[in-house]
């Protein structure tokens, strides 16, 4: 052997920046990359650009100025954090949501659901490098931020709901753009779904990539579509009904690998499965009031408030944050568009919570990042944290 | 979920200090010696199988004598559908808590969350630094002395409600 070959020769790994900013990874996310050649040997992600310390703002805001703070944990689908911090209130005062309000909620938080889905699908696309799905389906987006515009007035981050039910009903504008997005709905998807499903580039892109088994994607605390995706079948509406859920039919899509085409296909299924539950919940959508009977919670109708004195001290109370929140330690979750989203609350009766902790479901499986990619391609490390579906704002809090 | 509790004040008897039910959970508040104990064996054992780790979180309740510092771990038995809450306090001036993330990996970024805004000090964590906040940060925000807002502030002072 000659003296060169006996040699080792040093090796070095080149290190790679991938954001705070980068274009490819849709949010402020530092991910601190070893790379060899092409593969990523290993990852330091930093987080918390966004942090805006909402677990210490919670602590100075009446219970009603939090919803506010909700919207922007998951801002792709902003209803679903709203309607749960109102449910988490109602059940720490023990109060009975009328069913159509149930109902209403139920409508708009598969709205949000979908909406939610069809960005992490498509941008899965985008990142494959198939940009027209994207183009096709986000009107459909638009179609659903339209409704929730004529629902409470806002697009993006709603407020919408109120502790102890709806601030108001359905107009029958908001019908009429429902049944036209419900009747639409579907041949869209299809188009969408013919672009990409059995399309041979995506697939070769996306499949065993990203891939995490049952067991790593539960002890990472996996919930939500990217756990269904590695095959296991839990979900907080099924397992712990909460706004009438169970009054409901409708399938849990699970995949197999857990890789990224699972996620992709998971969430394309849901899609459609939240549009069956729009469906029912329009069919039977039940008359009634659209809020339970909390006057101290609720805010009164104005004319009352300009014409009777308890309406108007009611009014001021909430106005003024002095509401009769009882003691207690109460902990809800919802499914989010990522997974178990929980709020824990303690309540010292004070008018501020003593305690909120946000169960924030990106925070939790973004830490499986680095594990996830480690030992592929950076384009595909891309594409695995698309369809993970990291939202900044849910992630740093 | 009685049986539960049974079991684990017949294995931990004095480690046990309080059962209640808040809401539609059981709490179990544990002392924190035998924190890890307890959360091993509610992992680990079959009748048990709490293998999820939902969350976890602390806690800072100034003027609870010896408690003013609490961690709360909430667990989940996915096949049975059962939820478990295991709190366990501790004084001012003794944070360390053991770590969780050995049992789930998932306890290693909740716990520098926690570490960030209480100053838990987790003892075995193989990267115990902060997470959200700057490195530099010399406190632990969500500690109750810290208030929101700057207090040398006067534009926001509420003359007319005291606050």
């Amino acid at each position: 052997m000659s003296e060169f070959q006996t040699q080792v020769l040093e090796k070095e790994y080149t290190t790679l920046n991938l954001g705070p900013t980068h274009p490819a990874t849709h949010g402020i996310f530092q991910n601190v990359l070893q790379m060899d050649g092409e593969i990523i040997v290993s990852n330091e992600p930093t987080i918390g650009y966004i942090h805006r310390a909402f677990e210490k703002l919670a602590e100075r805001r009446p219970y009603n100025q939090i919803a506010p703070i909700t919207d922007r944990l998951n801002y792709c689908s902003a209803p679903i954090n709203n309607m749960g911090w109102h449910m988490t209130v109602e059940k720490l005062i023990g109060c009975e949501v009328p069913k159509r309000a149930q109902y209403i909620r139920v409508i708009i938080m598969e709205l949000a659901r979908i909406a939610d889905h069809i960005i992490c699908d498509s941008v899965i696309g985008v990142d494959t490098g198939a940009l027209s799905g994207f183009l096709y389906i986000f009107q459909e987006r638009e179609h659903i931020y339209e409704i929730f515009e004529e629902v409470c007035g806002a697009r993006l981050t709603t407020n919408t709901g109120r502790i102890g039910g709806m601030e108001r009903d359905f107009s029958p504008k908001a019908w009429e753009k429902l049944e036209y997005f419900v009747k639409h709905f579907p041949e869209k998807l299809q188009e969408f779904e013919n672009l990409l499903l059995r399309n041979r580039i995506f697939m070769d892109r996306t499949i065993n990539v990203g891939a995490i088994s049952a067991e790593r994607a539960l002890a990472y605390g996996f919930t939500g579509p990217n756990l269904r995706a590695a095959g296991v079948d839990y979900d907080v509406r099924v397992m712990n009904p909460y706004s009438s859920y169970e009054d409901f039919i409708f399938d849990i899509p699970v995949g197999t690998n857990g890789d990224t085409y699972d996620r992709f296909m998971v969430r394309l299924e849901e899609m459609k499965q939240s549009l069956s539950i729009i469906k029912q919940a329009m069919k039977n959508m039940p008359d009634g009031p659209i809020h339970a009977d909390v006057p101290e919670f609720y805010l009164p109708p104005k004319e009352d408030v300009y014409s009777k004195m308890e309406a108007l001290i009611y009014q001021f109370k909430i106005v003024m944050g002095e509401m009769g929140v009882p003691k207690g330690e109460v902990y809800h979750a919802v499914e989010g568009g990522n997974g178990e989203l929980g709020f824990y609350l303690i309540s010292d009766g004070g008018r501020t919570p003593f305690r909120l902790h946000f169960r924030r479901p990106c925070f939790i499986y973004y830490q499986a990042y680095p594990e996830m990619i480690k030992g592929s391609m950076l384009s595909d490390a891309i594409l695995t944290m698309s369809s993970m579906n990291v939202i900044a704002g849910e992630l740093d809090a | 979920m009685e049986e539960v509790v049974e079991k684990l004040r017949q294995r931990f008897d004095s480690g046990i200090l309080h059962v209640e039910q808040a809401y539609d959970f059981p709490v179990v508040v544990i002392a924190k010696q035998s924190l890890i104990d307890v959360l091993t064996f509610l992992k680990n054992d079959p009748d048990m199988g709490f293998s999820f780790l939902t969350t976890l979180c602390g806690l800072h309740i100034p003027g609870f004598e010896g408690g003013e510092f609490g961690m709360m771990y909430q667990l989940h038995n996915l096949p049975k559908n059962r939820r478990l809450r295991i709190k366990t306090y501790m004084a001012e001036n003794d944070l360390d808590v053991p770590t969780v993330s050995n049992l789930w990996p998932t306890a290693n970024w909740m716990e520098r969350q926690e570490y960030d805004f209480f100053g838990f000090n987790f003892v075995g964590h193989p990267d115990l630094r902060r997470i959200l906040n700057m490195d530099e940060m010399n406190y632990h925000p969500l500690r109750k002395q810290y208030p929101l807002e700057d207090l040398g502030k006067h534009d926001k002072d509420d003359k007319m409600f005291g606050r």
